[in-house]
């Protein structure tokens, strides 16, 4: 359940690099351990964040958690449709799920491999 | 169920012990007249009929054990309630201690406050207490309130509160409210260490804000050397008070080294519970804090009389109106004069028996995460059940069906499948094996028959609730068919 060709982040964010751009959202095993998905909130198209700054919150029927930034880089699209639909994020994490769209300011040295993340979930789950 | 006002017919009325012989348009003039109150027409037995099936769905302490951690849902002795209702305390008018020479006529009342202020200090070993705030997160908003009005009055420039990972969740938010940037610090097996903290105190940190024992139940062993890093940096310590039912009479938090604390009097010192209140939730404080408490103050003069005292230039001023929930923390009062010195100690050393005997009771057929001596609750996982599509969610779901209210489920967030169980001391052993034998038994259903477990509940007027669903779609009605 873990793609190859994505970057992640120890507090569960995927990114997907495509030269300058990027798209980011919840790995699998976060929307398993949020359970559903009632609620999510974004930034802003425009917004400049950090590495490992918080960029929206995620409520499911559990809890409420926040999201952070696995790099630098500037917000260009938002899915808007989580609106309506938090779902998506839980049925699709890595597809329509997708949170934001963004452009890529920042190094990406400090993300894992689909290998050491899979290693982050199989220690998170004990 | 059809609401009181859905069931009101048209001119149908209750009995009088006498019809008003006196219209009212003989008193009101016509143009402020109302057509209709809006109240519902109903006989008596329709009001009592309604209101009795009503209690009848709710679940409560009264009816069933409640074991829902972090929040002591514990038995509350009738008598406090008989104290309460004394028509000298609940028929009196909040604003005659206000009125001039009238002070005399409510000496009982000022009598509780200022008594009250002086048990508590005791037993928490502060210098003096304000009964102001109305609950326990407004008692947090005050206490946050004092230490910034004590930093701002020695000039100290800081901006930062810490809350660590396993302190209770509105401690975060009344220091955010309070103008205060939050900082977060990771417990680490369960605690705080000196370490961890180290990492994220500075200058600018004005407090830090405990729970002790924490929301795992652990004491903060910690403690004596963070106390000592706080203070050295002209930092303020908070308790809060949401655990003291594991150190009544066991350990003062002044004398510990805190410098704020609220008590929440419906966890600890058995004044009702839940429904948003009324609550009490005063805060206690040490002597350099004691100019900024809210006004007014009981004072008591030379020759035994009680007074308000407004003369306090440096009080943060006014957080309620009057004296806070007078008829709440009077219960508190009676509580603590019935129990003593050696029954409310008591009270802490059963509580804290109680969680101890159902930790070791359930370790065989739950994976307890931090599993050591606890306090007065404790931390249970259903990670184990979860292989077989079990989750807390599912535990807490069957136990319904056995007639018990769920513990608190998926808090503290830093356990996975998370069942915080609190069984107070006012739980008979019967009872805790009761319980304790229905959770085994949904454990070893979980093995041989998940589904059942994740049906449940079967046996209560409604299945399995979809809360996704509620969240997600929300609707509100007053139609409650």
């Amino acid at each position: 359940m873990i793609p190859q060709e994505l970057l992640y982040a120890k507090s569960h964010e995927w990114l997907k690099v495509e030269g300058e751009n990027g798209t980011i959202g919840i790995t699998h095993f976060a929307q398993e351990q949020l359970g559903d998905l009632t609620f999510i909130e974004l930034p802003s198209v425009g917004d400049v964040l950090e590495a490992g700054d918080e960029f929206g919150s995620i409520e499911s029927v559990k809890a409420a958690s926040e999201v952070y930034m696995p790099v630098a880089c500037e917000v260009t699209e938002v899915n808007e449709s989580l609106e309506d639909a938090p779902e998506k994020a839980n049925d699709d994490p890595y597809g329509e799920g997708w949170l934001i769209k963004v452009k890529i300011t920042g190094p990406t040295d400090d993300l894992l491999d689909a290998a050491a993340y899979q290693a982050v979930t199989e220690e998170d789950a004990h | 169920m059809k609401t009181v006002f859905k069931k009101s017919v048209p001119g149908r009325e209750g009995v009088w012990p006498e019809k008003p012989k006196s219209k009212i348009e003989d008193f009101i003039p016509a143009d402020m007249l109302r057509e209709s109150s809006g109240m519902p027409s109903l006989s008596e037995l329709d009001v009592v009929r309604h209101f009795t099936k009503l209690s009848m769905k709710n679940f409560g302490v009264d009816s069933n054990f409640y074991p829902l951690g972090s929040c002591t849902m514990k038995y509350n002795p009738k008598f406090t309630e008989q104290v309460a209702a004394l028509p000298g305390f609940a028929r009196l008018h909040p604003v005659i201690s206000q009125l001039k020479g009238a002070g005399r006529h409510c000496q009982g009342a000022l009598e509780v406050v200022f008594e009250t202020e002086r048990m508590l200090s005791e037993l928490c070993g502060m210098a003096d207490f304000t009964m102001h705030p109305m609950a326990g997160a407004h008692g947090e908003l005050t206490g946050v309130m004092l230490i910034a009005a004590y930093h701002r009055d020695k000039g100290n420039k800081k901006t930062k509160i810490i809350c660590p990972d396993s302190a209770h969740g509105t401690n975060p938010a009344s220091a955010a409210i309070a103008g205060y940037d939050v900082v977060s610090v990771e417990s680490h097996d369960g605690i705080i260490t000196p370490e961890a903290l180290a990492e994220v105190l500075d200058d600018e940190v004005a407090a830090v804000m405990m729970t002790c024992p924490n929301t795992l139940g652990l004491f903060e062993t910690h403690l004596p050397e963070i106390v000592k890093m706080i203070h050295e940096k002209d930092a303020l310590l908070y308790y809060d008070g949401a655990n003291m039912n594991a150190i009544m009479g066991k350990m003062r938090v002044g004398d510990a080294g805190f410098d704020v604390v609220h008590l929440n009097l419906h966890k600890t010192l058995a004044t009702p519970h839940g429904g948003g209140g009324p609550g009490s939730g005063p805060v206690g404080v040490c002597e350099k804090l004691t100019p900024f408490l809210p006004i007014s103050r009981v004072k008591k003069l030379e020759d035994g009389q009680y007074y308000l005292d407004y003369d306090a230039p440096k009080s943060i001023g006014y957080v309620a109106p009057f004296y806070g929930n007078f008829g709440v923390y009077l219960k508190a009062y009676a509580y603590m004069l019935r129990l003593g010195r050696e029954g409310l100690t008591r009270a802490t050393e059963n509580a804290v028996l109680s969680a101890n005997y159902m930790r070791k009771r359930l370790e065989d057929d739950y994976e307890i995460p931090y599993n050591r001596i606890c306090m007065h609750e404790f931390v249970a996982s259903a990670v184990k059940q979860a292989k077989n599509g079990v989750r807390a969610l599912d535990v807490a779901k069957a136990l319904l069906d056995k007639g018990h209210h769920a513990p608190t489920i998926y808090f503290p967030q830093i356990v996975k499948e998370c069942m915080m169980f609190e069984p107070t001391e006012t739980e008979s052993k019967e009872t805790l094996d009761q319980f304790l034998d229905d959770m085994i038994e949904i454990a070893r259903l979980s093995d041989s028959d998940p589904d059942f477990i994740k049906n449940a509940p079967t046996t209560l007027s409604v299945s399995r609730l979809d809360e996704t669903k509620a969240a997600r779609d929300m609707v509100i009605t007053d139609d409650i068919e």
